[in-house]
């Protein structure tokens, strides 16, 4: 059987405007258990690729800049 | 798509002592098998990142089973744990937990991590459980992981993160002889040669589906997939007393714990709908559960965890310890539906089952020195099977662990494997992804949690998971002929929902194999509702014969702390009786 894409709501927020990754920072990429974050080819910021999320925190406590908001996943909040 | 790209690729390392996950029992495991023994080569490997990864990723509130001098003896701890795992235990390694974790309390005071003491200077020992006083908390607990991987650093360790082992290679005598992982953002195979292996890799935590069907919101780290449980199992090691499951009282919806442990001291407690205790006790055993459990079929439900009758300033320091370690997400949780401790209780529910020994019992079976049935191989934390170990267990036991593998590493070579077993994990690992459409992993994992869920979850029906078993076994011919994995990243994915569903398949044989009823809720059968002591005072040990999953009695080794027979069943008396 094919394959879709189906749309999902993600719990981590970063704001580009704090974010440092265009500089070469990948402390939340790096911290995170469950790997879910990566950098944009696109826009060189940090985002959330993967909807499999743990609401753990270390990426919002480790980020340099506090560019990142782990919010509690839609389904359980 | 360029994000996570497959690489073809294979590199070979050798080591004398190889430890699997680096979590709480990992680190540690790692760091005493290098300071015992500076000259050998030790390797950490780690599915996430060391520094972060784990049960204990944002730290700990506290020590959950500290033995202190002057407030416990090794000697009632054991039979503390004895009483409170219906005597199904391996005494020899809960003594020597017992015995031991006070010198890695104080090692862990060296590292920083502070314990909490009173006004005369004494550590500050808290009462949860039933019987004895063992709750230690610690006030910088969020440092946890730092501390450890600070003292990593000073050993200059080797560490390979983002490598999810797969399976152990062998000698010809059974004898381990290292690991197959596979890198999770590019594929490629790393080999490690070894000497000793010893595996930390963590509960089986994301077995059942927690009712808000949300795949990664587990009490355990989500990433706590089973893996060590399913590798020790292809590998031949023997699996204890499975069918007591992990069930835990948590905060519903958020699915993390509330926590009693923290805010119990300070004077909260669980109560039904009527506002009224129905539990003596707030201690997680399976008899607790079970009261929990009948409390929320009876009527009375929701439960709740009551704090709103306490002092303005108890509940703020209740707050700062809760909202800032282990969950810390759980304050966002209760601001975003304006729960307050203040006004309002904290509506607690019935989890998801999984494999635990920190919280249970069901775990790799492990003797005193942290051996498994297999010539050096070590288990650690919590998928191994000393029961009720918690963080410091996990420290102490992979202390014990990384010790002894350090002196048996000294004495053997590496055995010799058939190299035809790696090119064998190569194509099974890399199957899904050759294939051009399928079935993407997360569908895999749901279902086979969701059955479990659907046949599992206790009360125990036979015909039920019989049914499972079946369903199971479809599941499991869809994996290996249709799922697919695009990338790196679903190739882990994929790993992992291979891992849950050995583990479901073990949930099952091991809960019909023991016909009685044991543990409170974590092994409740409808048909034997009854405790057997007659027929079933014995391990269950779950292993692989002929290719074939079977379960066999064995023995509890004779206690070397003798228990009363009016102790034996003083868990079972969690009950608040109406008085008159």
């Amino acid at each position: 059987m094919p394959l879709a894409n189906t749309p999902t709501s993600v719990p981590v927020v970063v704001d580009n405007e704090k974010c440092i990754a265009d500089k070469g920072c990948t402390v939340c990429v790096d911290v995170c258990p469950l790997d879910v974050l990566r950098i944009s080819d696109l826009t060189n910021k940090a985002y959330m690729a993967y909807d499999e999320c743990w609401y753990c925190l270390p990426c919002q406590c480790d980020c340099p800049t506090a560019a990142l908001t782990v919010n509690i996943p839609f389904l359980l909040k | 798509m360029s994000l996570d790209k497959i690489v073809d690729g294979l590199t070979e390392v050798d080591c004398d002592v190889l430890v699997i996950g680096g979590g709480t029992a990992g680190p540690m495991a790692a760091l005493k098998a290098k300071m015992k023994n500076p000259n050998a080569k030790v390797i950490l490997l780690e599915k996430a990142n060391v520094k972060r990864s784990g049960a204990i990723s944002m730290g700990m509130d506290g020590l959950n089973n500290a033995v202190i001098p002057g407030h416990a003896t090794p000697e009632q701890y054991t039979r503390e744990i004895t009483i409170a795992n219906d005597g199904i235990v391996n005494q020899k390694a809960v003594l020597k937990y017992a015995e031991q974790c006070y010198s890695i309390i104080q090692e862990l005071d060296k590292y920083g991590i502070r314990f909490q003491k009173n006004e005369n200077g004494d550590f500050d020992v808290k009462k949860v459980h039933h019987l004895g006083t063992y709750v230690l908390p610690m006030p910088n607990g969020d440092t946890v992981k730092k501390a450890l991987y600070r003292q990593l650093r000073r050993v200059q360790l080797l560490i390979s993160n983002r490598y999810i082992a797969t399976r152990l290679l062998q000698g010809k005598d059974g004898r381990v002889a290292g690991a197959i992982a596979v890198n999770t953002r590019t594929a490629e195979f790393l080999i490690v040669k070894a000497k000793a292996v010893i595996l930390c890799m963590g509960a089986a935590g994301r077995l059942g589906l927690p009712a808000s069907g949300y795949l990664f919101g587990t009490y355990e780290n989500a990433a706590n997939s089973g893996d060590g449980y399913a590798m020790a199992y292809h590998a031949g090691a023997k699996l204890a007393n499975l069918e007591c499951f992990q069930i835990n009282p948590l905060i519903k919806d958020y699915n993390g714990p509330a926590c009693a442990y923290v805010a119990g001291p300070f004077g909260a407690y669980t109560v039904n709908n009527e506002d009224a205790r129905f539990i003596e006790c707030d201690y997680w055993s399976g008899q607790m559960m079970l009261e929990f459990y009948n409390e929320l079929q009876s009527g009375k439900g929701p439960v709740y965890l009551k704090l709103n009758h306490l002092h303005e300033n108890t509940i703020s320091e209740i707050e700062s310890i809760l909202h800032k370690v282990e969950r810390p997400s759980r304050g966002q949780f209760h601001a975003n539906r304006g729960t307050d401790y203040r006004g309002n209780k904290i509506e607690m529910h019935v989890s998801e089952i999984g494999f635990c020994s920190g919280h249970s019992a069901s775990g790799v079976f492990v003797d005193e020195f942290a051996r498994t049935t297999v010539p050096g191989l070590y288990a650690a934390g919590d998928m191994a099977s000393v029961p009720h170990s918690y963080m410091l267990g996990a420290f102490t036991n992979g202390s014990i662990a990384g010790q002894h593998a350090s002196d048996f590493a000294k004495d053997v070579d590496f055995a010799a494997y058939d190299p035809e077993d790696i090119a064998r994990e190569r194509e099974r690992v890399l199957a899904p992804t050759r294939r051009e459409d399928g079935i993407p992993p997360n569908q895999i994992e749901y279902k086979t949690r969701r059955f479990v869920n659907d046949y599992l979850q206790p009360p125990k029906v036979p015909q039920k998971y019989r049914l499972a078993q079946s369903r199971f076994a479809e599941v499991r011919e869809d994996m290996e002929t249709g799922m697919i994995a695009r990338n790196a990243h679903e190739l882990l994915r994929a790993l992992e929902a291979s891992s849950i569903l050995d583990c479901a398949d073990m949930a099952a044989c091991s809960s019909l194999f023991r016909t009685e009823s044991r543990w409170g809720l974590y092994h409740l059968r409808t048909d034997y509702p009854g405790r057997d002591d007659e027929n079933w005072f014995c391990h269950t040990l779950l292993g692989k014969t002929d290719g074939r999953m079977i379960c066999e009695k064995r023995a509890v080794d004779p206690y070397v702390v003798p228990i009363d027979d009016d102790e034996k069943d003083i868990y079972y008396r969690q009950r608040i009786e109406a008085r008159a």
